[in-house]
């Protein structure tokens, strides 16, 4: 599988995205064809990610898109780990959508960052997945070497 | 555990008529002419044939071209009853997952839907080709130019070829799927039939991908299993239902010597049913022990934090990093204790006793599990020395007939001693996992007296077995041998069907939950 398979996509992907972007999302660095960063916020006033931004860190194999990107939080002073029962304290996000069985090719870095969004907007719950601290304190895998159980749907 | 692995496909295939049968003891005597009863050989096949023990479970073993045999005769049979092609025949019953009557019976009710289900209709041959469509633009690759060679599903999600083939190769090679791909768009169930993927597959990728659909046999069928043993390519069949697994063990035995379990693929852990064993392994691979015996025999420096075990000595600490000066007892200032020097006399507070509480019982809880997981390792590492044993051993055989004059057959003892150590320290090892998880009633003291009658008869042998070559030859050493041999497995089948048969009828009593599994969302890793 060659790279350029993957760079032919994202170019299409970032000339797209430069462009126009849904509210809330913003391209902060596309430098390469290997990782982009992204800052996504929430639209509504859902108190618990009111007027925060969050720092998305996508990183793309040369077979993407036909393996999903790595998407995970990154923290930074001004840039926080949200809260949210899928979301671990080091940034690393449990949804199929992100894991192969649920990835399709159709997604893209925009479609991965809704996805996100409404996510959080979704959220009620103000807590971390369970065995989060454990799970931080222990995990040396990268996370599409994770295996999660997704369990529930409604979050 | 990989070690055990190890050894048990070392076994050689002479050597199965001691693993397999209950009556091991039995036929050992046979083949070594000491046979203290003669008429039990006969009695016991008959039972075995009547009735099997209740730790020992019906199952047969295939090799790969039984396998086939199996999947041609089901093609033959749907190509001659449903009167369509060999082809179509195996394209639809992977698509019933090989339920033979259930394919016979709906496509006798409709036909024309099962077809078009499984890709084999005539309208789909007409439709699923690829072409290309004007004004087509891919949603993967985002290509657009004129000309595109693109292909849809029945869904009508389009897509170019380039992209479906990355995408089919991905599946094929890198998750090793084929029968069941599912469409690429996002949300789309559809699985790609046998037909789309014969026409989109390139030549690299067919092979692999016959291979895994050849798979699929075994794969679809719950009472179908890979021999886990590497390099191992038969497959057993064994009838144990995943409900089932709380009441039976499944032990079985490939034609390669491996013994694994049929509900889990593990190595065999009998009498320790698999639910058990799962809970044992994470307990013991995770380092929440490690947080549990911190808890259990440490405190933090008040001031700074730092994790301090007190290992002797007075109350009057010094935190060796900050200098913090505090009592071990009342986790106060020292300075406070005025003149009662190594002495608190301070915790009459309730939260003081009850901090010392949760404090014992952790401590409590800590060293029972030390207990058992000890005996568990300690089995488990003598099980991994016999592998080294069991090759000293034919060393041992050679050099005592050459030594004594003693013919190959007569030093076979030994070898049926080295196999009767291993699988009865497998056992063992198992028992005390068991162990940890029971709790305390009659059962269990007969129970733990069946154990130790089984570890003081493995010690035994053990010992007898590494005594110098010298020593093996006297003939009364060999009789001694081959009675503890005896012994040994006759020891190893009563505790196997004790608990086995008050597993069956549900009259052990665990201090954990059996059933509800523990699978709430937390991340697992994959091994």
């Amino acid at each position: 599988m060659s790279a350029p398979f993957a760079a032919k996509r994202l170019g299409k992907e970032l000339q797209k995205i430069s462009n126009s972007l849904p509210p809330g999302i913003e391209l902060v660095s596309a430098d390469n064809f290997e990782e982009w960063l992204v800052d996504i916020r929430v639209l509504d006033d859902n108190p618990l990610y009111r007027n925060e931004i969050y720092r998305l860190r996508f990183r793309f194999s040369s077979t993407y898109p036909i393996e999903p990107p790595e998407v995970v939080f990154v923290k930074l002073p001004d840039r926080p780990i949200p809260i949210h029962p899928h979301i671990y304290s080091n940034g690393i996000i449990c949804l199929d959508l992100l894991g192969h069985q649920g990835w399709s090719p159709v997604q893209n870095v925009e479609s991965v960052c809704m996805s996100l969004q409404s996510m959080l907007t979704g959220n009620t719950k103000n807590e971390r997945p369970p065995g989060d601290e454990e799970f931080v304190r222990g995990n040396r895998l990268r996370p599409r070497d994770i295996e999660f159980y997704y369990h529930d749907n409604d979050v | 555990m990989d070690t055990d692995d190890d050894f048990m496909s070392n076994v050689s295939s002479d050597e199965d008529m001691i693993q397999d049968d209950s009556d091991n003891e039995v036929s050992g005597d046979e083949d070594f002419g000491f046979d203290d009863e003669p008429d039990v050989y006969i009695d016991s096949q008959k039972d075995v044939e009547k009735k099997k023990a209740a730790y020992e479970v019906n199952y047969k073993v295939y090799q790969p071209s039984d396998v086939q045999k199996q999947q041609d005769d089901l093609v033959n049979e749907v190509n001659m009853i449903l009167d369509i092609s060999r082809e179509e025949a195996a394209i639809l019953l992977r698509h019933f997952r090989w339920n033979k009557e259930r394919l016979i019976e709906d496509y006798m009710d409709r036909p024309n839907q099962v077809l078009d289900a499984a890709g084999l209709s005539q309208s789909s041959v007409r439709e699923l080709k690829i072409r290309s469509v004007p004004g087509f633009a891919c949603d993967i690759c985002c290509e657009d130019e004129p000309g595109l060679e693109s292909f849809a599903l029945k869904c009508g999600h389009r897509y170019c070829v380039d992209c479906y083939r990355q995408y089919l190769s991905q599946k094929i090679l890198g998750e090793g799927e084929a029968a069941r791909i599912q469409c690429p768009s996002e949300g789309c169930n559809l699985i790609i039939d046998a037909r789309s993927l014969d026409i989109l597959v390139t030549p690299e990728l067919t092979e692999r991908y016959h291979e895994l659909l050849h798979r699929t046999y075994v794969e679809d069928k719950d009472n179908l299993k890979w021999c886990p043993a590497p390099d191992c390519e038969n497959v057993v069949e064994c009838a144990v239902k995943k409900k089932d697994l709380d009441r039976i063990v499944p032990a079985v035995a490939c034609l390669c010597g491996h013994r694994f379990c049929f509900g889990c693929a593990l190595n065999d852990h009998q009498p320790a049913p698999c639910e058990l064993v799962k809970r044992w392994l994470k307990k013991c691979a995770d380092d929440s022990e490690t947080a549990n015996w911190i808890s259990a025999n440490t405190k933090e420096c008040p001031k700074c934090n730092s994790t301090i075990e007190k290992n002797g000595g007075c109350n009057h600490m010094t935190c060796r990093k900050c200098k913090h000066e505090f009592c071990w007892m009342c986790m106060g200032l020292w300075s406070e204790h005025g003149t009662s020097w190594y002495n608190c006399n301070r915790y009459e507070e309730k939260s003081g006793v009850e901090a010392r509480d949760a404090q014992a019982r952790s401590r409590i809880s800590l060293e029972r599990y030390l207990h058992y997981y000890n005996r568990y390792a300690n089995h488990e590492q003598s099980a991994r020395l016999d592998k080294d044993i069991y090759h000293k051993t034919e060393k041992k055989m050679v050099q005592l007939q050459k030594e004594s004059g003693m013919s190959w057959i007569e030093v076979q003892y030994l070898s049926a001693a080295s196999q009767a150590l291993q699988m009865c320290r497998q056992t063992l090892m198992w028992t005390y996992a068991f162990a940890f998880y029971l709790a305390r009633n009659n059962l269990t003291e007969i129970f733990e007296d069946n154990q130790k009658d089984l570890e003081m008869a493995v010690e035994a042998l053990s010992e007898m077995f590494e005594r110098p070559i010298t020593s093996l030859a006297d003939p009364k050493l060999k009789v001694e041998i081959m009675d503890k041999t005896s012994y040994c497995n006759k020891r190893r089948v009563i505790l196997l069907e004790d608990t086995a048969q008050n597993l069956a009828e549900g009259r052990w009593t665990f201090n954990t939950d059996l059933i509800g599994s523990s699978s709430n969302g937390g991340p697992s890793v994959r091994r």
